[in-house]
């Protein structure tokens, strides 16, 4: 029952209840979690893949997972009530992606043009 | 707002300019959300970092040297089955039992706290050895972004035990019904950074 605080603006006091998830979905969440996180797994220990291109498959299956986490565990849907959750999931999905490669480029563009070590100590001579 | 509670149906009818403020639950679980966002940021900044560092092992051992992927496997699954049965914790919680919600919540602290305690003994084999985050840059950034996800389990499992406390003492009230519903988040929301971290430290490692 509604406690005698905070009674006006809560779920119990008239607002429409989040649409909960049931124990099937976290089920099939669960699954195709393991199935990815395996396949992850088998993927970067096999020698049956092309080399270069375990690392993209590697970050396939990863962004499947997160995606598969993000709908089945923590019931991040295209429903109107969440529409500004995915909208600051965009923007942080931009931000991660702008700090990391971002980093990536710079650090291997400044890694590139540096001299090596024995050109740098003729110099200090 | 009206007495009688409306339907979800009859709320879509209203212009969005005259419904009035967000229900609490809504606005709660986004600025949770927001937080959750931010602090991936924090860890996106500490994936950077172990990007550029992994390579830079100054003579140091490298991560093939270190790391046992059946032990990544069994942390990964040990941490994915709480976040099963957090979910199952917070159905418990949508049906208003007591019982069962204990029995999940427990389940899910044991399990976090195994996951923690086998990073810290990976930790501590490591130390012994020389591979310390003294040792290289790599280490330094290895030990940074794992042990923050680390620090963060064990934040959520003191949270879990807070959430113990106040289901027992408090009941079912709408405050205590909001924290576990952000608790539930955050659990699940380490489990996403997880993913990262063993895709790109553990079977990244070239």
């Amino acid at each position: 029952m509604a406690e005698p605080i905070e009674t006006t603006e809560d779920q119990e006091a008239g607002a429409p209840r989040e649409p909960a998830g049931n124990w099937q979905g976290y089920l099939v969440g669960l699954v195709f979690a393991v199935i990815l996180t395996l396949a992850s797994f088998w993927a970067a220990g096999t020698g049956l893949i092309w080399g270069p291109g375990v690392p993209i498959l590697l970050a396939v299956l990863a962004i499947a997972q997160m995606g598969v986490h993000l709908v089945f565990f923590l019931h991040i849907s295209s429903a109107p009530d969440s529409l500004n959750n995915i909208l600051a999931l965009a923007f942080g999905v931009f931000v991660v992606a702008l700090v990391v490669f971002g980093s990536m480029i710079i650090m291997a563009n400044l890694n590139a043009n540096m001299m090596s070590m024995p050109e740098l100590m003729n110099m200090q001579r | 707002m009206s007495a009688s509670a409306p339907t979800l149906a009859e709320i879509r009818e209203i212009p969005l300019s005259e419904r009035g403020p967000a229900p609490r639950n809504v606005v709660v679980s986004f600025g949770f959300w927001l937080f959750l966002l931010s602090d991936i940021v924090i860890f996106a900044a500490m994936f950077a970092a172990f990007a550029v560092l992994s390579h830079e092992t100054a003579g140091g051992p490298s991560g093939d040297d270190l790391f046992d992927r059946n032990r990544v496997l069994l942390e990964t699954a040990i941490l994915l089955a709480s976040s099963f049965t957090c979910g199952l914790m917070s159905l418990a919680v949508e049906q208003r039992r007591l019982s069962l919600v204990i029995v999940w919540g427990l389940v899910t602290f044991l399990l976090g706290a195994t996951f923690v305690g086998m990073e810290l003994s990976e930790f501590h084999g490591m130390i012994m050895n020389g591979a310390g985050p003294d040792r290289s840059a790599f280490l330094s950034a290895f030990f940074t972004l794992v042990g923050t996800h680390g620090l963060h389990v064990t934040a959520g499992l003191f949270w879990l035990l807070v959430m113990f406390a106040q289901v027992l003492t408090l009941g079912f009230r709408p405050m205590v019904l909001r924290r576990l519903r952000c608790f539930s988040l955050f659990w699940h929301a380490l489990d996403i950074v997880w993913i990262g971290v063993f895709t790109i430290v553990y079977l990244g490692a070239h």
